[in-house]
């Protein structure tokens, strides 16, 4: 795949082009002071590039909130059922994305095409097309760099943009569809501007780029675990934790949800929609017996999933270091502090 | 360490409590977080100054996170406080259980150990209001039925029903939310914008005469969604209805006198 460099205040007439070429942009978008993904419909309506995280991940582009699987209706005897055609699923763009996020569809592919191969979410993200901007700066819950991502990392995007100081920015075309997005600008992205891959433009990336310094290894994580299933640690940590979803809805990479009747008599519909581990009703059994009846196992199979099960069992981990879930818990448990003492142990 | 952390954890120490709930630095400067010291050395670690906003009365229904056996203390916001006289006004906690502390400006510890002492206290301390919030109600009074409509329905569309709103107010200590109940299925209970206004009537109905307007529901949304707004302004109405005066114990809504003047009741 090619890269390109172009000025950064060609970066909006490249989204409107975008735009114009009929995508559903979804796109940071600041609100009462607070930044989140929202559809947008020009460039004017994108948030100032200053802020490290939206509140929510772009998961939402695969994984809505709440998605119809099939309606359903009945008339005497006679049952239809309704399922929607992915080919109905908008051509998505997500604008300005961070390599977090789009290190995030990774481990959600894997959840999502483990045993069975889940054809909503699969023709969503065949339709959405990440662009996403490098990090310029981290905040306290960022770690990316301690789970295998980082700042500038690629992996999982369509495409990277990296402002340079100047005043260029680099743009690394990762996949196909990444191409499709720089072809409809092609007086931007033309072989005049193409880079070469010893460009010095790449080591002019890296001294833009926020410094994390990684703070624990995956591996790490994981060897202590694998002794923490009984662990007091547990404990110690959730206490405070008052059991909302707040976490894992903002988190890129939790896949939980669950399945839910609208029924209205002889015609309805079932529809998937997000759920959380934290929940106390996540797990209860019809007999009232929860096989996680604290918040301390709760907090216990958040963690393990994500660095222990998902590592052995899928490939992948189940964490970017994004920080969201510590930037949106009501009561600062803070991830990043809690893995980080559980791999000092 | 300041003498107040000193008593406190004496206090731990010698036995008088089990266990104190309070605050202690969090993940940035500006923030702090609840802490649950079970001994001394931890007592060195709490705090208590203007950035101490989490309503911890949430944590004293919550039986699995409470020692069996005895004192249980709080160093206590007049939030905190407030919360937690409307517990026990609801039998929710015994008075004796929870020895309920406030810090004064020169660092004084003062114990609130009964429902007298909490009434006294948060009368001699009221909480001033907040502009801000009266300025939104009165922005929002003033639209016609149609704005209003719309700014909530635009408000509650980016509602994720995460539940934080309920998780975090002290009031919501149900074990069983109607929004779990299924047969029948009273609210739909995923997130889209109608259900997302379901769940909020619902619990600022629920709330209606028993919020404490503590303001912890907004402060844990992570949309940052005004919805504390609401409860305000069902406590506005309460108060113009029924006074500003609450029984001692139930809820204006939930309790009744042979005597009242409305004929339903004979
Ligand atoms: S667990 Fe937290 S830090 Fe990790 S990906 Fe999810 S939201 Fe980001
Ligand atoms: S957001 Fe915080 S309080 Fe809510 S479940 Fe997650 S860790 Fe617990
Ligand atoms: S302001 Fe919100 S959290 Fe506080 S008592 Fe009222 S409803 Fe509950
Ligand atoms: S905390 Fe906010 S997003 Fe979560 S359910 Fe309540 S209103 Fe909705």
């Amino acid at each position: 795949m090619k890269n390109y460099q172009i000025k950064h205040s060609d970066l909006d007439g490249w989204l409107e082009k975008i735009i114009a070429a009929g995508r559903r942009v979804i796109a940071p978008v600041t609100e009462e002071g607070h930044t989140d993904f929202r559809p947008i419909h020009s460039p004017a309506e994108v948030a100032a590039d200053d802020q490290v995280q939206t509140i929510q991940s772009a998961k939402q582009a695969a994984f809505p909130k709440a998605e119809t699987l099939f309606s359903y209706r009945k008339e005497g005897t006679a049952v239809s059922l309704d399922q929607p055609a992915p080919e109905s699923y908008l051509q998505t763009v997500v604008w300005r994305a961070r390599p977090c996020d789009a290190a995030g569809f990774t481990p959600l592919s894997a959840i999502f095409n483990w045993d069975y191969k889940d054809n909503l979410y699969n023709a969503r993200l065949a339709r959405t097309t990440l662009v996403a901007f490098s990090c310029q700066q981290a905040d306290a819950y960022c770690f990316c760099t301690s789970v295998g991502g980082g700042p500038g990392e690629k992996k999982g995007c369509d495409i990277l943009v990296t402002k340079l100081p100047s005043g260029k920015a680099l743009v690394e075309v990762c996949t196909e569809k990444g191409e499709a997005l720089a072809a409809l600008a092609p007086g931007l992205f033309s072989e005049a501007n193409a880079v070469a891959d010893d460009s010095p433009l790449f080591a002019e990336k890296q001294s833009a780029l926020a410094q994390l310094p990684a703070r624990f290894s995956k591996e790490d994580i994981r060897r202590h675990l694998a002794e923490a299933f009984d662990s007091p640690v547990w404990r110690e940590q959730s206490e405070r934790c008052l059991g909302c979803g707040a976490c894992a809805f903002v988190c890129p990479t939790c896949a939980c949800f669950d399945i839910q009747e609208d029924p209205h008599g002889s015609h309805g519909r079932r529809i998937r929609c997000w759920d959380s581990c934290a929940f106390a009703l996540f797990t209860q059994h019809t007999s009232g017996h929860n096989p996680r009846p604290s918040q301390a196992t709760r907090w216990r199979q958040r963690i393990l999933h994500k660095f222990s099960y998902m590592p052995e069992r899928l490939d992948a981990t189940g964490c970017t270091g994004c920080g969201r879930c510590s930037r949106a818990c009501p009561v600062d448990m803070n991830l990043l502090e809690h893995l980080t003492s559980i791999a000092q142990k | 360490m300041n003498n107040w952390n000193k008593q406190i954890a004496d206090m731990l120490a010698d036995g008088t409590v089990a266990l104190v709930i309070g605050y202690e630095e969090g993940s940035t400067p500006q923030k702090t977080r609840p802490l649950f010291c079970h001994d001394a050395v931890a007592a060195e670690r709490l705090v208590m100054d203007g950035r101490c906003t989490h309503n911890l009365a949430v944590y004293l229904t919550k039986k699995e996170l409470l020692p069996a056996e005895g004192r249980i203390g709080v160093v206590a916001t007049v939030n905190v406080l407030k919360s937690a006289l409307q517990l026990m006004q609801e039998n929710q906690i015994p008075e004796g259980r929870f020895l309920l502390m406030a810090v004064g400006p020169e660092g004084k510890l003062t114990e609130l150990p009964d429902a007298e002492s909490l009434r006294q206290y948060i009368a001699a301390h009221p909480l001033p209001d907040n502009p801000e919030v009266a300025a939104l109600i009165e922005k929002i009074d003033a639209m016609s039925r149609e704005e209003r409509w719309a700014y909530w329905q635009e408000c509650l569309s980016k509602c994720v029903k995460c539940y934080a709103c309920r998780a975090a107010c002290p009031l919501c200590y149900c074990t069983r939310c109607i929004v779990e109940d299924n047969r029948p299925q009273w609210i739909l209970p995923w997130a889209s914008t109608l259900p997302n206004i379901e769940w909020q009537i619902n619990r600022v109905m629920h709330m209606a005469g028993r919020c404490t307007g503590c303001g912890a529901c907004y402060a844990a949304c992570p949309l940052h969604l005004p919805i504390h707004l609401l409860t305000k302004k069902l406590t506005q109405e309460i108060n113009r209805e029924f006074g500003t005066e609450r029984p001692a114990k139930g809820n204006v809504l939930s309790t009744f006198s042979p005597d009242d003047k409305e004929n339903f009741i004979h």
